[in-house]
Parts: C-alpha cells; structure tokens; sequence
C-alpha cells in the first residue's frame, strides 16, 4: 500500500495516500477539494493549475505529489487573508480582468510569483513572464492592467 | 427528400442549419408558486406560440392550473421583496448573466443587486433552443424588459387598489411604489405579500427606451466577481458529490473506426473499477482519477479502421465533393452576374481557403451524472441544455420529465460519475469550425463602382454570405459537402470565412481600381450604418497612414452579421528576412444598436479580436486516416500574451436600435483586416486562412 505523503498547503498540514506519481493538481483538487487551480491541460503548456511551491511558481499538472511534500504550497484559496484579498486578486476584480474566468486562477498565482521576484516589472517583464498562460477569452490586455495595477498598490504599501 | 439532404447530416450544433425548437413546459403554477413561495410572477409568451394558438393578443389572466407551454421568460417578485428572473440561456463566459440582470433591474426600478438570475436548469428554466448564433441580447431582452415591466405594472396596480387612487398618478422605483399627492409608499416586498398573482403577457407590449434606461447602458462589472479571484466559483470540473466516481471512455482509435474485439478482463479485476460496456460504448468508473485511466489503459480493444483524406488534400476534396451545385434554396442571386462582368472595365477572379479550427477552451468538456430512483440528472456546460436533454433522454429510453440538464455557470441514491475530458479528448472529439473553399469572382467600373459579384462557398457555411455593398448584379451560392470531420459552432463560424474572402478580395479590387482601401468601400457602401463603422474605425486608427518604416502595413475589413456591424484596421510588422508577423495595432468599431453593458461589450469586442488572431495568424487542425495529428496546446499555437496587439474598440452607442447580439460579430473583420495590412506591407497577397503558420515564406 503506498505510504501516507505529508502536504502543506496554505499554511494547513495534510497526509495523502496517493501513488507517488499522481500529479499535485488530481491531489489539490480530488483529495482536499481545493478546486480553484484548474485542468486545463495536463501537459504544462497552458498554466491553469499553477500553484506557489516555495514562493515559487509551479504548474501543479506536470508535479508529483512526491516532489511537493513537505514544502509550503499555497493555491489561489490561501491567498486571501481575513476575508482581504491579496492585491493582485483586488487588482483582477477592480480591472474586471477575466470573462469566462477559467484561466484567472493561475494568472494570479503566476502574477503573485512574478511580483514577488519582479516587485516593478515592465510591460515587456509581464508578457514575458505570462506567455505561459492561455486565456481563450481574448482577455489578455485587462490582465497586464490588473498586474501593473497590483504592482503598484504592493510597492506603496512597502513604503 | 433531395439526394442532398441524405447524404448532408448537420451536426446538432451546426445552427446555420438547424430544425425548429420542440417547445416543452410541463411546470405547473401550483407547483411554480411551491418553489418560489408567494408573490407576483410575470411570464412572456414566445411570439409564434402566441401565434399558433389562435386567441386575440393581450393580458391574460390565468384561469386554469397550467401554465402555457410556450413561455420563454419569467419574473418573479417575492414576499421577501427578492426578484427571480428566470432564462433557459446559458452564461459561457460572455456576461450575459450581468447584462440581462441589468435589464431586470432597469425595468422593475430595484437595485442590481436584489436581482439573481437562474439559467440554463431543465427543471426550472424555459425552454431554450440553445445559446448561440448571438441571439441572446435581442430574444431576451426585449423579453424582459417586457415581463419586468408588466411585473411593475402589477405591483402599481396593488397599491392603487389598496390606496383607493388611479394608478397612473404613482410612481415606481428605488423597489417601491410611491404615491407622491399623498407622500405614502409601499415597498415592493409588503405590495407582494400574501399575493399569488400570474399573469402571462404577449411580446408586444411598450417598454422603456434606452435613452431612459438607468441600470441597463451602464458598464456593470460582472456578477459574483470575487467568486472567480478567489477560485471559489465552481465550473462543471469542480463539482464533487458525495461518493463520486471518476469516468473515462475508450475511444476508437480513428474517426469512424468500429470496435472488432475487447478484452476488458484485466479492467474488471481491478479493485473499485466498474467497467460499462454497451454496443460500441467502453468505459471504466473508478474512485480516483489515477485509478480510472488505469483501468482504461488495461482494456485491450481492437479497432476496424477506415481510410480517410488529410489535409494535404482537403480544399481539392471539398470543391470535388460539393453536392446540390444547382440546389436553388442556397442560391441567392439579382440582376446579371454575366452582363456586370462584360461591362466591367477592370475583373479579378480569386479562391480562398479556410483551414479546420479548433475551439481549444480552456475549460474542457465534461459532465456529472446521477441516478436517483429512475430518473437522470446531468450538470454539464453545454450551450443547449434542452437538447441535451432530449438526447440523453432518446439514449436511455426516459420520458423528458426524468431528465434534468444543469448548466453550472456557477459552476443523490446512486453513485454520481464525473467525466472530464482530456485535452486531447478535446482537440479530437468535440467538433471543428468547418474548413472552407470560397471562389470569388467581380468586376469593377473604371470609377471603381462594382458592376458584377459572383460568391461561391463549398462547405464553411451560409452565415455572413451575403455582401453588405451595393452590386447590381449577385450571384451568391452555398455549397454543402458531406462532413470530413466533424463540424458545429465556432465565434462568429461561417461569417469569418464569408468576410475573409469578401474582404480581401475587396482590397484585391480597390488596388485595381488604383483607390485607396477604405475610399473604394465607401464608394461601394450604401449601407449608413457599413458607413458609419467604417469612418469611426478610420479615424480613431488615423486612416490613411504613411508607412515610416520597411515592413510596415496597414489594413481596413469590414462586415455586417446577425445584426451588428464592424470595422477593422490593422497595422503589422513584417519582419522580410525571419518571415515574422508582428499584429501591432488593432482599432475594432463596432456597432450592435442599444449598449446594455458597455464594459461587457468592450470586453467581447476585444476578446473577438484576440481569439480571431489565431485563426487568421496560425490556427490550423492538422488530420490524416481520420486522426488528429496536432491534439495538444504545444502543437496547436493559440494567441498568447505576445501575440497581443496594442487594441482600442471603438463603440457606436444607437440608442434608437434594438440591441443585437455582440458575441461573434466582431471577431469576422480581423483576419482580412491583418491579410491586407500583409500585402500593404509586403506586396504578397495571401488567400488562404491561416495565413502564416509558418511566417511569411519569401515571395
């Protein structure tokens, strides 16, 4: 029988018992019910089940559960604290930066990565840094508003 | 029957060819006022039902138990105050769920926020044929404006009533009625209660212009925001019932191929796997995902296959394959074709090509179902819940009534399966925007009148055929061909196609007529509101612009469809040496009548014109032996954040022109618009969609 596999995620300990190999994504979403990060693909090429692995950006798809224990995971529903909403989700609502909104999860996750490396990226920095992410929506300028939005709300409250 | 028809079977979702709706209604008012409790409910009669049953127009009151079969809307204003609008459409992304709240809203006087919406449930909704064709703004908001506002003239009738005065002299709003000779008001909430009020009205009666709308015109930001930023909102994939299993279906191995053996003894010795076998029909149910495909992978099926074409040979296929060359009822033709082209002091004959596209959504198909006591319910995010219905209810032998279809925009007894395809199930079984062969042939005047207009279109389809300028002589022709793959809707599907050819072989002829694009079609164009598009999108663009550098170009499309107009001009950088593409600037204006919300509309044109680069840029399906060879985001090139142009819509606001649909309509005029901004730049004229896959190979 596979072992029990310890998972933090959005600061709350879990044990799963899954095969090794199971992506994180069919974990989040099946096992904890934490269905805000989405299947889009399951290949790595579209970003909507991009998670934050150590701060760091992952697409939870192409993840071992494995790879993932024991390191601090945050999903799109660990992102709002006391009922705030973290700057780049207020930055998307304010921005009215999605349609079908499938997408608008990993956009996030991979804008909370981006701001936390690049915290005043360049038009250019986001492009760069989002071609990852599909949307099919055509939604693509009201995000980079939302991001450079986001940006700057985070760099006033540093200050 | 034709031969034609025998051989020419349109898939369910291929509206342009689509069989009339079966309306079916079988809630009855005892059982409407159970589920809502109490108050005042507003039903509109579809149009031709009204039609069809023969009884003068007017209010009615209801007299019997049953509700009409053919209502198409309803407003329900509760004790509580709370209003219920009722639509058997489906939100898929567009905001028709804001916009139509909105409407509501604006007619009844209350708050946006006091409004919720239901859709798209089988069970509580009214019939709907489908949410495509952009037929939701124009049905459904006259609809409600009309339901609504009867609703409002029932509760002012209420307080007359109990005030004793004429209901002329009071006023609604702010969700109360106001009588302002006495100052006294009554909230719509205490005008409710106690009442069991219907009342069923035909489609005809006044409603509020919009140049007095308050709620309605006003940029709204979507409905439940925060439940989208937050991951909270819940899409048919995220469903989980109690006990859930997770399905899978073996595919065949090809297009048509049939199964010959299986062996499925491996799959069913697996602990907690359930193996379905029906006909042709395999599929396995496990506990997990992980155990499902598992289970799958160890059936063992072989497959009888059949050859098929690729599509190398594709567009030689479909010429050689139309059926019903002479059938007339897709023909539309005035004046002569031959006498315009004998007199035309210029001709320019031309074929166009439109590849296979897929709609590649992010949100891949799937479905949960559920057994309890006989009866089937399905939450699944089809445009058509009605008609699934139906179909779901033809395969397992049901009565309708066992059937209910939900579409979860927000986003038990037996064990609920969970279906969700794979994102190469997507790209190979769901359906293609039809490819297409379009020949051309024209003539111009020396002035640069058009004189002739002859339009053939083999297989993509009849919408947006039709040209928006003023030929004397036209000669237009659809031609269907049996399906290759399988075909169904697509944003703005046939039109795209018809306004490819018909634009850029219009540039084609304006560059004959040595005229400047955007002049030789306003020389073409009648139409005011062709016009007026046109000269917005010029001038916001700065139309006609010098080219400052090599490699740059600028290009004008224009069209007319499902009641909405655009016009489109592009600018592009032609990199001559790499073949690169660069779309640098798109100006969209767009005019569909009355805005109701404009940010929305901002929102879809933009959208329309991004998703629209794919198609006109890189987007093709690539198929052989009736297998999909590019099934994955890595081999198939969808518009990604640099393919982004800088882009500004431009929005006509005509507030004395009923409200058309604005969902697919802006996404026909971008791939003519970017092809002739190529060949402004370059001098290659390229007829064919996609087109540059590849680059801009040397010309």
């Amino acid at each position: 029988m596979t072992k029990p596999i310890e998972l933090d995620v959005n600061d709350k300990r879990y044990q799963v018992k899954y095969p090794p190999d199971t992506p994180l994504l069919n974990v989040l979403r099946d096992e904890l019910g934490l269905t805000g990060s989405k299947y889009g693909c399951g290949e790595g090429q579209c970003g909507a089940c991009t998670v934050l692995i150590g701060g760091a950006p992952r697409r939870s798809c192409q993840i071992p559960v494995s790879a993932a224990a024991g390191k601090p995971i945050t999903t799109i529903e660990g992102l709002e604290k006391d009922g705030r909403l973290h700057p780049v989700q207020q930055a998307f609502l304010d921005a009215g930066a999605f349609q079908c909104a499938y997408c608008t999860s990993g956009m996030i996750m991979s804008s909370v990565g981006l701001l936390q490396t690049n915290p005043n990226p360049s038009q250019a920095d986001i492009v760069q840094y989002l071609q990852g992410n599909i949307c099919r929506c055509g939604t693509h300028p009201r995000i980079l508003d939302a991001v450079r939005q986001a940006a700057k709300i985070m760099q006033e409250r540093v200050r | 029957m034709s031969n034609l028809e025998e051989k020419f079977v349109p898939e369910p979702e291929r509206y342009e060819f689509g069989a009339a709706p079966v309306h079916q209604f079988e809630l009855a008012r005892r059982d409407f006022f159970k589920l809502l409790g109490a108050g005042i409910a507003v039903f509109a009669i579809a149009k031709d039902a009204l039609a069809l049953q023969e009884t003068p127009p007017g209010p009615r009151n209801f007299r019997s138990e049953e509700l009409p079969k053919e209502i198409s809307a309803w407003v329900h204003v509760g004790e509580d105050g709370s209003v219920t609008a009722f639509a058997g459409k489906a939100e898929i992304g567009q905001n028709i769920r804001t916009s139509l709240t909105q409407t509501v809203a604006d007619e009844l006087r209350v708050p946006f926020e006091s409004v919720r919406m239901l859709m798209a449930d089988t069970a509580f909704t009214p019939f709907d044929a489908g949410t495509f064709g952009s037929r939701t703004t124009p049905t459904m908001t006259p609809q409600f404006r009309r339901v609504t506002g009867a609703a409002r003239d029932l509760l002012l009738g209420v307080a007359a009533k109990q005030w004793n005065v004429a209901p002329e002299g009071l006023i609604a709003a702010d969700a109360k009625v106001t009588d302002p000779a006495s100052g006294r008001s009554l909230r719509y909430a205490e005008l409710a209660r106690g009442k069991t009020l219907a009342q069923t009205l035909p489609a005809e009666d006044p409603i509020t212009p919009a140049s007095q709308w308050t709620i309605a015109g006003k940029p709204v930001p979507k409905v439940n925001g925060r439940a989208f930023v937050t991951g909270r909102h819940q899409y048919t994939p995220d469903l989980r019932p109690e006990g859930l299993l997770y399905g899978k279906v073996l595919r065949p191995a090809s297009f048509g191929a049939t199964l010959t053996s299986v062996d499925d003894a491996e799959a069913k010795a697996m602990s907690g796997v359930l193996v379905v076998r029906d006909g042709d029909f395999v599929g396995a149910a496990a506990p997990t995902e992980h155990e499902a495909q598992k289970a799958l992978d160890a059936i063992h099926a072989h497959w009888k296959e059949v050859p098929q074409i690729s599509n190398k040979e594709l567009f030689s296929y479909l010429k050689q394959n139309a059926a019903g060359q002479s059938e007339e009822r897709f023909r539309k033709q005035k004046g002569s074709v031959e006498e315009g082209l004998a007199g035309a002091a210029h001709r320019l004959d031309a074929a166009y090509t439109v590849a296979f596209i897929a709609h590649a959504p992010l949100e891949p198909r799937a479905a949960v179902a559920q057994w309890t006591d006989g009866k089937l319910t399905v939450w699944t995010g089809t445009q058509r819940p009605f008609a699934a219905r139906d179909e779901l209810a033809g395969v397992f032998h049901l009565p309708l009534s066992s059937v209910r279809v939900i579409v979860p925009d927000t986003g038990s007894a037996g064990r609920p399966v969970k279906l969700v395809w794979t994102r190469e199930e997507e790209f190979t079984w769901a359906y293609f925007r039809p490819a297409g062969v379009i020949e051309v042939k024209s003539g111009i005047a020396a002035d640069g009148t058009l004189t002739a207009w002859e339009f053939h279109n083999y297989n993509s389809g009849m919408s947006g055929i039709e040209t928006p300028y003023a030929v004397a002589n036209q000669r237009t022709q659809f031609h269907p061909v049996p399906q290759i793959l399988r075909s169904g809707s697509y944003r703005g599907l046939a039109a795209t196609a018809n306004h490819f050819a018909r634009e850029t072989h219009m540039d084609a002829l304006s560059r004959a007529a040595r005229m400047d694009p955007l002049e030789f079609r306003l020389k073409n164009a009648s139409d005011r509101r062709l016009r007026a598009v046109l000269e917005a999108a010029a001038k916001s663009f700065g139309w006609p612009r010098k080219k400052l550098q090599a490699g740059q170009g600028f290009g004008i499309a224009a069209g007319y469809e499902k009641g909405s107009y655009v016009a489109t001009c592009a600018e592009v950088a032609v990199d001559r040496a790499s073949g690169a593409v660069r779309v640098v600037r798109v100006v969209e204006a767009f005019e569909c009548g009355a805005i109701v919300n404009p940010d929305g509309l901002r929102n879809q044109v933009v959208g329309a014109v991004i998703q629209g680069l794919g198609g006109a840029l890189f987007e093709a399906i690539e198929f052989e032996n009736g297998r999909i060879k590019n099934p994955h985001f890595a081999n198939y090139r969808v518009p990604r954040f640099r393919d982004v142009p800088e882009i500004e819509a431009v929005l006509l606001d005509r507030k004395d022109i009923p409200s058309a649909g604005a969902g697919e309509t802006p996404i026909v005029a971008i791939a003519p618009a970017v092809g002739n901004a190529i060949f402004d730049a370059t001098g290659v004229r390229l007829n064919g969609l996609p087109l540059v896959p590849n680059g801009l190979r040397s010309a």
